[in-house]
């Protein structure tokens, strides 16, 4: 994935500019910043759910929004919303998505085992804790086996226990290249590769995660 | 992307089956509307232009309320984020929702129809219902492919509620022009006018253009 | 940039308004049964016409803006409507004043184009309230510009069905105006319709080039503030 001077704007506001990164099949890139700083900006413009205004971006081979569409579908997206249908059961929301991305049904149930979730894959979405939606939302995004992955505080609402349970499908050892936006900052700085900072929409700075002090980390949020 | 509309339109009505929130509320409302009427015309059975004036102002009224609610679930759960990251062809989206409320549209006229018969037509509606339910299918099809493409647009506005009815409305009046004067000799007793066929026409062009704009605009409404 | 052929324009438009007021008041008959009011005539349909076309050239520029992504064809697309709904309330208001003075009503149904164009005229106020409820300013310029194509297609759809309507229920009251009209009428109303185009014209290019420069004042400060 390479990036040169992306820029993202909402009307006259700036929401992104100056992003420089250039990340490696495998590699982990944690984005750093206060809220309001552009991360899910960012992280949606990767998506290909948002098109970029300026700059280059190359996402997986495709030039970005021109070739949106060869990016699609080898993305998984793991967003604040979990974007599951609240009135379907988990399986039904998971066999939705696999409908829309051409994936095998017995892709579902192995991911809802994988995710633990088989026993309370029949109830409606909305009987579901917390915890239990976003490792469903953990088993949609990684559903279609994608090739980059773009998690938005992954662990949000997960005790350490199912965290680490999901470290194969989402973690380092997933082996999948990944950007990761989170508030923890060591937890952050320590799992990744490269990473990048943001304040007010403007790239901070982009370095190689073991250069980074923590100090500098948190200066972010000054 | 037919395997994608059908998809989404399997999710729709599972969501639909399960919550019914959609065609019991424009049913209720039909109903309601009729006894209002009666009410409000003091008449106890009406007949040709005002039985299908009555009719198809009803009717249009209720699809208000449908279209209203069509991408209701996209907005509060779900998001329409999940079937933008696919690999699929968005005009899926419109096909599927214009499909659901096809079948919204569908399924309340089984009921609201019928009633209507018996709260205030005069003449009898059994002899009408052969040219009638062509009319009506017609007119589905206008007002579901018009109706998801008004629900999209207002779906990011901020007064939804108020701009549906405002766009919708005056969209439809060509088509309630034709479904009505259709319907009006239906209603009188009469065999179907000579002129069906003009009425016809009318609806089904309001169709085709309606849904061929549709299908070219629909992308750029989800094109971020 | 929209400045230039702004002044030769706007004398033109100002030679042919004069023109042209000077034929309907001096040059065109007076009608027998309906007197002076009559000639609102000359007013009212060459409005409508220009509104008309208006509202479909902002339907043009709207598919030309989805098509190419450039956003001066959505404000050449809204300039375009919101003019059209000035020149339609005129039309509206001189259609009710040439109404009392031909029937003895403010309002008749009887009139298939008057009654379309009320239609189409609500249709198309409701592109305010769509426009500036949407806050995303590139969202708001590109799902008017879908308002505006499914309006622009609307129009003719529209006048075809309410003319339908009414000649079934009423006879045409216009065929006044059909192809029988003695020459000075003609003249004076074709001369009308130039007017009005260039008028629409005119004005179209003033509010484009003034929303042009406030534009760039604002892109002139955003830039300013960035290195600041």
């Amino acid at each position: 994935m390479e990036l040169d001077g992306l820029e993202r704007r909402y009307g006259d506001r700036v929401a992104l500019s100056g992003v420089v990164a250039q990340i490696e099949q495998g590699a982990t890139l944690v984005v750093l910043g206060a809220n309001g700083a552009g991360k899910t900006t960012l992280l949606r413009v990767l998506a290909t759910l948002l098109r970029p205004h300026g700059g280059v971006a190359r996402v997986l081979g495709g030039e970005l929004p021109r070739e949106a569409w060869k990016v699609r579908g080898r993305v998984g997206f793991l967003g604040h919303d979990p974007l599951l249908y609240r009135e379907l059961t988990g399986r039904e929301n998971l066999r939705y998505h696999a409908e829309l991305h051409g994936v095998a049904r017995e892709r579902v149930d192995e991911r809802l085992a994988a995710v633990g979730l088989e026993r309370r894959a029949d109830e409606p979405v909305r009987d579901l804790s917390k915890g239990m939606v976003q490792r469903l939302a953990v088993a949609r995004a990684t559903l279609h086996d994608p090739e980059l992955l773009l998690l938005d505080e992954p662990r949000a609402n997960l005790d350490p226990a199912a965290a680490e349970h999901l470290e194969p499908l989402i973690g380092r050892a997933s082996g999948r290249t990944r950007v990761l936006v989170t508030h923890d900052v060591e937890g952050g700085l320590a799992e990744a590769d490269l990473a990048l900072g943001l304040r007010g929409g403007k790239q901070a700075f982009c370095r190689p995660a073991r250069e980074l002090t923590i100090a500098e980390a948190r200066g972010l949020y000054s | 992307m037919i395997r994608t509309a059908r998809a989404i339109l399997r999710k729709d009505l599972a969501i639909e089956l399960r919550t019914k929130e959609s065609v019991p509320a424009m049913t209720l409302f039909t109903v309601t509307v009729f006894v209002l009427f009666h009410f409000g015309l003091d008449r106890d059975s009406l007949d040709g232009e005002l039985a299908s004036g009555v009719l198809w102002v009803t009717l249009l009224l209720a699809a208000v309320i449908g279209v209203t609610r069509l991408f209701a679930t996209e907005r509060e759960q779900g998001g329409i984020d999940g079937l933008l990251l696919a690999p699929v062809d968005r005009t899926a989206l419109w096909l599927a929702k214009a499909t659901a409320m096809f079948v919204y549209l569908t399924a309340l006229e089984l009921v609201a129809v019928p009633t209507f018969g018996v709260l205030l037509l005069g003449p009898d509606l059994f002899a009408a219902l052969p040219v009638l339910v062509p009319i009506l299918l017609a007119a589905n099809i206008g007002l579901s492919a018009i109706g998801a493409l008004v629900s999209a647009l207002a779906a990011e506005t901020r007064a939804r509620e108020l701009i549906v009815p405002l766009l919708l409305l005056p969209l439809v009046v060509p088509l309630l022009i034709a479904a009505a004067s259709a319907t009006e000799p239906l209603l009188r007793g009469d065999q179907a006018a000579e002129d069906l066929g003009r009425w016809l026409g009318l609806l089904s062009l309001y169709d085709v253009v309606f849904v061929l704009i549709a299908v070219a605009v629909f992308d750029f409404l989800l094109d971020d | 940039m929209y400045s230039k052929g702004l002044k030769p324009l706007s004398i033109a438009t100002v030679v042919v308004v004069a023109t042209w007021l000077a034929l309907v008041f001096f040059y065109a008959p007076l009608d027998a049964d309906q007197g002076f009011v009559q000639k609102i005539f000359y007013v009212h349909v060459p409005l409508a016409i220009v509104a008309l076309c208006g509202f479909v050239a902002g339907g043009i520029f709207a598919i030309r803006h989805l098509r190419s992504g450039d956003r001066s064809y959505d404000v050449k697309s809204y300039v375009a409507i919101h003019m059209s709904i000035i020149f339609g309330t005129a039309v509206l208001i001189t259609g009710a004043i040439w109404a009392k003075a031909a029937w003895g009503h403010w309002w008749v149904w009887d009139e298939p184009v008057l009654v379309s164009f009320l239609v189409v005229f609500l249709l198309y106020c409701v592109y305010y309230p769509l426009r500036f409820s949407i806050e995303d300013p590139d969202r708001q310029a590109r799902y008017s510009s879908v308002f505006a194509i499914a309006a622009g297609a609307f129009v003719p759809i529209n006048f075809a069905a309410v003319r339908m309507a009414e000649s079934f229920t009423h006879p045409r009251v216009l065929s006044q105006t059909g192809g029988s009209m003695p020459g000075e009428m003609r003249l004076t109303f074709l001369v009308g319709i130039l007017a009005m185009t260039l008028l629409f014209v005119t004005l179209w290019k003033f509010e484009l080039s003034s929303k042009n420069a406030s534009m760039q004042l604002k892109r002139l400060r955003r830039r300013l503030e960035a290195t600041a």
